[in-house]
This record gives C-alpha cells, sequence and structure tokens, in this order.
C-alpha cells in the first residue's frame, strides 16, 4: 500500500471511532466505549508505522507525496480538493501524535471510569485526535484551516467536560475565543496567499512562492505576521496564551493530551510546514524567535509562582513550547520538531502524574497542600520524578539532548541569535528550578493527610467533591467528576501508559546523540531542504559544547532548589517578602488578563451593551415598530372610507366615473 | 329623428338612474333606478344599432334584459329574505360590514 | 310624425325615470317604471326593433314588473327617515348626474361618429324582427345565448334558495324565520301564517 493510502486510514480510523461511540451511546456499556477509542487510535498509530514504512522505501529526496479524494470547493478560478500531504514532516507528527494519543487513550481508560460522561469523553477524544490528524496532514491551506477549527472545537469541547462547573464553561469559552482571533489571522493568510499566487496546495503555494515575492517583501511579510498570529493563539505564546492556565479546568488526560502534547504544538508544525515563505520574510521570522524567546521566560518565571499543580506544568508547557517556536522561527526546523517530540513523551507523563497525585488527594491541586507521596505512591513517584529530569535537561535524558540541539543552533547561526541561545539557557535554569520546586515539594517530607490515608489504609482519600478553584461544593453526576479517583497505583491501563512514555521519556534522546547517531535529524532533514536556513549546521564539537553548559545549568538548578525546598524552606518565605513586587509580578501571570480584560473585554462589553440599549432599542425597534405604527395610523386614517354606507360607496363610484370622463374630454380637446 | 337624439336622451336617462341610486335609501327604489340605468343603455344599444345598420347591437340588448332579469330576482329574493329575519329595510342601516 | 310620436314617448320616459326617483311610495315608483317601460317600447319601434320592443312590453313589463309588484306587496311600504346621515350627499347627487349626462353627452356627440346626425341607413323590411334576430342568437351569439341560458338557470336556483324556509337537521320544521325570531308572546298562537306589517 502506498504511504498516501495508509496516510487515509490514519484519518479513517479515529472518525469512524469517534461516530461509532457517538452512535453506541447506550447500546454498548461504558468500558467498552472506551476500548473502541483505544483501539481507535491504536490502529491508527499501526498506520502510521504504516505511512512511515512505506516512506522509507522511497529516496530520501523523494519522499514527499500529495493524494486527494474529490474536490473540495472548484469555483471562481480556486481549485480546493480535499488533499493530504505526506512527508518527513507530517509522518513525524502523525506518528507523536497518535502515538502520545494511544497512550493517553489508556490512560484515561482507567483514570476517567467513574466519570458519567465516560463516553461522551472518548468520543470528544477522537474527535480531536481526527482533527489534529487532519491538521497536520492537510495538503492545502483550506484543510488546514478546517482541521485548525475543529481542533478549536475539539479543545472547547473538552475543556468544558464537567459542563456544571460555571469556572470549567468558562474556560472553555476563553479558550475558543482566543482560537477564532487566531484563525482570523489564519484566513486571512490564506486569502493574502490565494490573491498573491492563486493556489492553496502547499506544494504548488511553496514552489510559486520563492518566484512571485521578494526577500522581505510587505506583502509576504503580513502573510506571515498573519501566520504567526494563528499559531501564537493556538500554542499560547505571548500575548495569546491567557487561556492556557485556564484550559487546566478540562480533566487531566485532556490537559495532557491536548494542552501538551498535541494542540498547542500546532504552531510550531505550522511555522515548519511554511518555512519557505518565513524565509522570505525574515522579519517575520525574527519576531517569531523573539516572541518564542519572550514567552519562554515570562512563562518561567510564572511558574515559579504558582501553587496549583496543574497551572506549574501548564506554564512549563507554555515555556517548553516557546522554545520550539523560537527553533523553527530561526531555522532549526529539526531540531524543534526533536524537542517537540520529547516534550510530548515527558510533558504527557508529568500531566498523568500530576493527574494521579490529584486523585489521590481527592481531586485537590494546591501543592502547597502535598507532602511525603514518595512514601505513599512508589511508583507515581518515580514516573514524575522521570518526568521532571526530562523537563530539566539532565543529561541523558531525551530533553537534555533535544533542549540543547535548538540552542547550539542558535549560537551556531550567530549574530543576534546568539543572544537567543543566552536567553534560552536562562530559562533553562528557571525550568529546573520550577520543576524541582514542585517536585521537592510533592514528593519527599512527611506524608501528608491524604498520603497517610493511603499508607495506612490503601485506599484514596474521600473528601467532600469541590471545585478546586473555588471551593465550591458539588455533586457527583454528569457534568462534574464522578464520584471515584482512580490512581496510576491501583488502575493498570493508568500505569501501562505511564511506564510506556517514561520509557520515552528517558531514552527517546538516545536516537538523536550528537556525532553518535542521526536518526531524527536524517529522516527530517530533506524535507527542509528548500529553505537556505537548513544549510547550517553546529559542528559536533559545538554541540557537546552546548549539552555540557546544559548540563551544568542543570545540576546547579537541582542544588538551588534542594536547598531552597528542602534544606532551608524558610529561604522561599523570605524571598518572596524581599522582591514582594517581582513576586506579585509573577504571581499575578505579569497582568496580561488584566491587560486584556481592560483593552479588549470591557470595550467590547460596552459596545455590547450599547447596541442592545441604545442601537436595538431606538434604531432597529424603533425602524420596526415605526413602520407598524406608521402603518396602523394611515390604515386608521384610511378606515374612514369604509364606512359601510352603500350609497356613499355608489357616491364614490360615480364621483371616480365622472372625473375620469372628465380627464379623457378634457385630453381629447 | 337623427340618432343623436335617442342618445342624449339615454345619457340624460342614465344620470337620472345614477341620481336616484345616490338619494334613496329603500333597497327596491334603488333596485328600480338600476333598471332605469339598464334600460338606457338598452336604448342606446338599439339606436347604435340603427345607425351602424345592423342587428348586433339589439341581440346585445336581448341578453341585457335577460341579465336584468336574473339581478332583479336574486336582488328580490334578497328583499325578502331582508324582510323576513325583521330587519330594517334601509341600506343605511344595514350597515355591519365596515371597516 | 315621427318627431312628435319621439318628443311624447321621450317624455314618458323621462317623466317615469323622474317619478321612480322621486315617488315616496315604492308601489307608486314601480307604476312610474311600467310607464317609463312602454315610453321606451314606443321609442323603440321608433327605431325599427320590433322585436326588442316586444320584448321590452313582455318581458320587463310584464314579468319582472309584476314581480315587482308582487315583492312590494309583501313588503309593503315604509317611510324613508328625512335625515341624511352621511354629509354631502343631497347636494352631491344631482350634481354628479349633471355631470355624467353632460359629459356623456358631450363624449358621444363630440366624437367622430360620423353617421350620428344621420337616421341611419336605409334598411332591409325585416330589420328588427324576430326572425332575423333570433337567426343572430343562433347562428353568431350562440355562445353568449347560451352563456345567459345558463344565467337563468343560476338566478332561478338562487332565489329559491334565498327564499326557502329552513329546515333543522332533524327534518323538521323550524317554520319562517318570522316565526322563529317573533317574540314568544302569545302561548296559543300557532305561528301558521307570517305576520304582516312593517319590519319591527
Amino acid at each position: 500500500m502506498s504511504a498516501t493510502s495508509w496516510a487515509w486510514l490514519v484519518l479513517l480510523f479515529p472518525m469512524a471511532g469517534s461516530i461509532a461511540i457517538s452512535l453506541s451511546f447506550r447500546v454498548v456499556p461504558a468500558r467498552v466505549a472506551g476500548a473502541i477509542g483505544t483501539a481507535a487510535i491504536g490502529l491508527a498509530f499501526a498506520c502510521s508505522i504504516g505511512v512511515l514504512l512505506s516512506l522509507l522505501g522511497d529516496e530520501p529526496e523523494a519522499r514527499h507525496h500529495a493524494s486527494s479524494l474529490w474536490d473540495y470547493a472548484n469555483v471562481a478560478g480556486i481549485d480546493v480538493k480535499l488533499g493530504i500531504y505526506v512527508d518527513q514532516l507530517s509522518t513525524f507528527m502523525i506518528l507523536v501524535v497518535t502515538g502520545v494519543s494511544t497512550l493517553i487513550h489508556l490512560y484515561s481508560y482507567g483514570y476517567m471510569q467513574s466519570d458519567e460522561g465516560y463516553r461522551r469523553f472518548f468520543a470528544y477524544l477522537n474527535f480531536f485526535v481526527f482533527s489534529m490528524l487532519l491538521l497536520v496532514l492537510a495538503g492545502n491551506f483550506v484543510l488546514l484551516i478546517v482541521g485548525w477549527a475543529f481542533v478549536g472545537f475539539a479543545s472547547y469541547a473538552l475543556i468544558s467536560y464537567w459542563y456544571r462547573r460555571t469556572t470549567a464553561t468558562a474556560a472553555g469559552m476563553k479558550a475558543f475565543v482566543i482560537n477564532v482571533v487566531g484563525d482570523i489571522g489564519l484566513v486571512l493568510a490564506a486569502f493574502l496567499i490565494v490573491r498573491e499566487l492563486g493556489v492553496f496546495d502547499y506544494e504548488a503555494v511553496f514552489a510559486a512562492a520563492p518566484e512571485t515575492f521578494q526577500r522581505g517583501e510587505w506583502t509576504i511579510t503580513a502573510i506571515c505576521l498573519l501566520l504567526l498570529v494563528g499559531a501564537f493563539a493556538k500554542s499560547a505564546q505571548v500575548p495569546f496564551h491567557t487561556w492556557l492556565p485556564d484550559a487546566m479546568e478540562g480533566p487531566t488526560p485532556v490537559s495532557a493530551l491536548i494542552h501538551a502534547a498535541t494542540m498547542v504544538t500546532a504552531g510550531v508544525y505550522l511555522i515548519a510546514r511554511t518555512n519557505i515563505l518565513f524565509y522570505l520574510a525574515p522579519t517575520a521570522a525574527d519576531i517569531a524567535a523573539f516572541t518564542g524567546l519572550a514567552t519562554l521566560l515570562i512563562a518561567g518565571t510564572i511558574a515559579l509562582a504558582q501553587t496549583d499543580l496543574k497551572r506549574v506544568i501548564a506554564y512549563s508547557t507554555m515555556s517548553q513550547i516557546g522554545y520550539m517556536i523560537m527553533g523553527v522561527s530561526i531555522g532549526a526546523y529539526s531540531a524543534g520538531l526533536f524537542h517537540l517530540m520529547t516534550h510530548a513523551f515527558f510533558k504527557a507523563l508529568l500531566f498523568m502524574a500530576a493527574g494521579s497525585i490529584i486523585a489521590a488527594m481527592a481531586n485537590r491541586q494546591d501543592i502547597d497542600r502535598m507532602s511525603g507521596f514518595w512514601k505513599a505512591m512508589r511508583f507515581t513517584s518515580v514516573m514524575l520524578l522521570i518526568g521532571g529530569l526530562a523537563l530539566a535537561a539532565f543529561p541523558g535524558t531525551s530533553g537534555f539532548f533535544s533542549k540543547d540541539s535548538i540552542l547550539a543552533y542558535a549560537e551556531a547561526r550567530g549574530g543576534m541569535y546568539t543572544w537567543m541561545a543566552v536567553g534560552g539557557y536562562f530559562g533553562a535554569l528557571l525550568t529546573v528550578l520550577y520543576t524541582f520546586r514542585l517536585v521537592f515539594r510533592v514528593l519527599p517530607g512527611r506524608p501528608c493527610a491524604e498520603a497517610q490515608e493511603l499508607i495506612d489504609s490503601g485506599h484514596v482519600f474521600h473528601a467532600e467533591p469541590e471545585n478546586p478553584a473555588t471551593g465550591e461544593v458539588e455533586d457527583t453526576d454528569v457534568g462534574f467528576p464522578g464520584a471515584e479517583h482512580h490512581i496510576a497505583e491501583q488502575s493498570r491501563p493508568m500505569a501501562l501508559a505511564m511506564a510506556v512514555l517514561g520509557f520515552g521519556a528517558l531514552f527517546a534522546g538516545l536516537l538523536q546523540v550528537p556525532g553518535v547517531d542521526n536518526v531524527i535529524f536524517g529522516f527530517l532533514e530533506p524535507a527542509f531542504h528548500d529553505s537556505p536556513l537548513d544549510a547550517i549546521h553546529p559542528t559536533v564539537a559545538h554541540e557537546w559544547e552546548g549539552l555540557g553548559i546544559g548540563a551544568l545549568i542543570t545540576f546547579t538548578g537541582i542544588a538551588l532548589s534542594y536547598l531552597l525546598w528542602v534544606r532551608r524552606p524558610e529561604l522561599p518565605g523570605l524571598l518572596r517578602e524581599r522582591f514582594r513586587p517581582l513576586y506579585l509580578l509573577f504571581l499575578d501571570k505579569w497582568y496580561f488578563d488584566e491587560a486584556i480584560d481592560f483593552l479588549i473585554v470591557r470595550p467590547a462589553l460596552a459596545i455590547g451593551r450599547f447596541a442592545d440599549r441604545t442601537f436595538e432599542r431606538l434604531v432597529v425597534d424603533g425602524l420596526v415598530n415605526g413602520t407598524a405604527g406608521t402603518v396602523r395610523g394611515a390604515s386608521g386614517f384610511v378606515r374612514f372610507a369604509q364606512s359601510g354606507f352603500v350609497r356613499s360607496y355608489a357616491l364614490f363610484l360615480i364621483a371616480g366615473f365622472a372625473g375620469l370622463a372628465l380627464y379623457f374630454l378634457l385630453s381629447a380637446s | 329623428m337623427s340618432i343623436e337624439w335617442y342618445i342624449v336622451l339615454s345619457s340624460l336617462l342614465f344620470a337620472v338612474g345614477a341620481m336616484g341610486i345616490l338619494i334613496r335609501r329603500s333597497p327596491i327604489v334603488i333596485l328600480l333606478c338600476l333598471e332605469l340605468m339598464l334600460n338606457a343603455g338598452n336604448l342606446a344599444l338599439v339606436a347604435f344599432s340603427r345607425m351602424v345598420g345592423n342587428q348586433d347591437g339589439q341581440v346585445f340588448a336581448v341578453i341585457v334584459m335577460v341579465v336584468a332579469a336574473c339581478e332583479v330576482v336574486i336582488g328580490l329574493g334578497l328583499i325578502v329574505a331582508i324582510y323576513r329575519r325583521k330587519l330594517p329595510l334601509d341600506v343605511d342601516e344595514l350597515r355591519t360590514l365596515r371597516g | 310624425m315621427e318627431e312628435i310620436l319621439f318628443f311624447a314617448a321621450a317624455l314618458g320616459a323621462l317623466g317615469g325615470a323622474i317619478g321612480v326617483v322621486l315617488m315616496r311610495n315604492p308601489l307608486f315608483g314601480v307604476l312610474a317604471l311600467v310607464v317609463h317601460l312602454f315610453s321606451l317600447a314606443i321609442l323603440f319601434l321608433l327605431l325599427t326593433a320590433a322585436f326588442i320592443a316586444a320584448a321590452q312590453v313582455v318581458v320587463y313589463a310584464g314579468a319582472v314588473m309584476v314581480l315587482y309588484v308582487f315583492v312590494v306587496a309583501y313588503v309593503g311600504d315604509e317611510h324613508e327617515p328625512a335625515w341624511e346621515p352621511i354629509p354631502g350627499q343631497r347636494f352631491l347627487a344631482p350634481l354628479l348626474g349633471a355631470a355624467l349626462f353632460v359629459e356623456l353627452s358631450i363624449a358621444v356627440l363630440g366624437s367622430s361618429l360620423l353617421a350620428l346626425d344621420t337616421d341611419g341607413p336605409d334598411v332591409a323590411p325585416g330589420f328588427g324582427d324576430p326572425a332575423e334576430i333570433g337567426k343572430l342568437l343562433l347562428e353568431r351569439f350562440l355562445l353568449a345565448f347560451e352563456a345567459s341560458s345558463i344565467l337563468l338557470l343560476l338566478a332561478a336556483v338562487g332565489a329559491v334558495v334565498l327564499a326557502a324556509r329552513r329546515r333543522d337537521l332533524d327534518g323538521g320544521d323550524v317554520g319562517t324565520p318570522s316565526e322563529r325570531f317573533a317574540p314568544k308572546a302569545s302561548e296559543e298562537g300557532a305561528p301558521a301564517a307570517p305576520p304582516t306589517g312593517g319590519p319591527s
């Protein structure tokens, strides 16, 4: 079977799974729905491997195929086909997406067991995977936008999954609105592309772009800036990032899948895919790189101050994606994608471990109340530690090799990009600090009450169900989390999924050790051969130099964290007091939410209020009711003629006839 | 007599009939005035037929007579029905069909 | 001779018309109309429309007016009130009538019909005879002939329906509407004959 046939199958299975789960709503037991969902994605993963194998059968330079099913829109000179494009980049993405998704489905099979809406969860999750695969496999900009929008919807549906929680629905709406802003940017970019180049297909666009545009021309810069709006909104980069922390309202598997491993990487994919366009618009590429750098640093500082377990990991995601965006913007395409892959592994793992801990805490997420889980939940703690080590780029872990490959490239490119590398290393220090703040708070020490309960009785701590953000009491019916909480130690599927990811987080980096092997880069690079930036390679010596600096930073960071949060726990409090304004800035997330509220939300609400009270009431109602009133008045006036007197009707008749005759006589004379 | 005398007479009778409709209030008299107008029309028809020299106008006048007869029948039937229901036979009183 | 006859008939017609319009009692109005119809018959004869004249007398004055007489006898007399509810009607009506007359006359007399001031062409002796009219009715104007017979049928059916006694659904006889709506003053009164007299 050809690569594209396998690719169509990859698209088919999740969609079929979603439809099957939806249609079999009351027919099959809930567990079966979960199994269908997991199997569907598993089959998709198998087919992705099929794509890879058949792609490997081609020559490295010929590994790109397009295939289309039928004409999607063929009107007014625009020809859009329902087509996919299979090359190294899309194959890489579908492998990562389906692989991680299978494991997360497996995890959800156990984690969401006591939730009343179990089936709905899997239907939405399958639909999400389908949309993400569509986004990545799309062969033209229109289908990309379709996949982009579907993914936004799936994210909204899953964030608001516990729909009876007002905080969850508000967060879902916030995510959706910001995503739509990004969609607008993407759609406008597509408009400009078709206006300038006349085509939508990737192959045609990327072939025509260097012929049509001068490097640095304003049209191509505009296109790329609009693409960036879309990418930043989807990947939660500053200033479109405010939805991601709130998106943690969704269940933990959702956070793991959508907001760590897959959806938020769509922006990275977009920039990598359109690398030729970005090469032609260096201003836009630099803006993207700087935004990535800024996000990296800002998110890192915010993560240092947060006390909600999932939010710390969310800001960490934002920060790591900043690395990836920075990477693909400056030309380190393969490096950025490599980091995407390793990040998917260890971030999903971190979320899964966090989910297990939150379950043990009866759905509470405050790290100030957690301690001593090392003794209570050994497996989960080990997984959390592995994830943390990979995130902190501990030597030998996957994160170590991937993060530093980006920074090595930045240095090799020289000029101002060296400063970006410096910023990146500083961000790495921040990463280690906030990661091990987490680890040293939650794992060691005297077990908290919930952990103690686990140690003593082996049962998960039971508490009154409440909203972790507001403390509101809830029930456990559909629309709220279920009554029981499942931890990895007691649920085989969860443990299995986490173990596989742990393996990947630890050892996936060994696929790309500088100077030793070149599996990932060797596979990916031919896809980017058209871009001159790809020709820049840091030397092996430089790479090892970077790795050395990275290792140094990691060790320093771990030592510092140990000091602050284990040895001298009073120090963080003192630092907070000393640098209070800075602490408040970090805690309040750099006031982005407040700024957006002031600049955008309030004027929008004011416009809405004006439209409702003034415009609607006076103009629209006035027009409509005024018209009706005028008609009524006029007809009241005319009603006098309907007196009911036959003789007066006869009078009018004869008078009219006489008048008419007079007119004709006069005009004839 | 030349034809124009007949025509003028016909229009005079027509105008008298029209005036009668406008003035009288009894339905019977109004019907009678309608007869006047119809007959004036008949007179004009026959006069023109004489002027033209063929009998088409006369045939037309026969048909008009038939129509007038039918209309009278129905009209008088209505008047009888109104009378039977003890309603006043006065077109100004019978005015519930109004806006 | 012809002129005298014409003026006499014209005066008769006009007098009859004005009588219809002005007479208070409807019976006198009917009689005035009969005079008018007879005068018109004479005028038709002057126009060599013999059949039409005969039909006018037989059908119009003979049948239609008899019908009127019956109804007027049934309905009786009523007095029209003097007060005019419609403003301006009494004033405008003669005005409009005059205007109508003047306009129609001007329209016809001022038209370019050349033969208006003649007596008409010489016609064959059988002009206006029943045979001629009958031939035209059955040959050239057959459709109109048939249509008017259908119209007659409709009128006959309509008259029957309008004046029929209403029977209730069980088949019993509910009597005439006058009987049904009669005030229940007398118990022993047999509601056989509808009450005569003016409308209440």
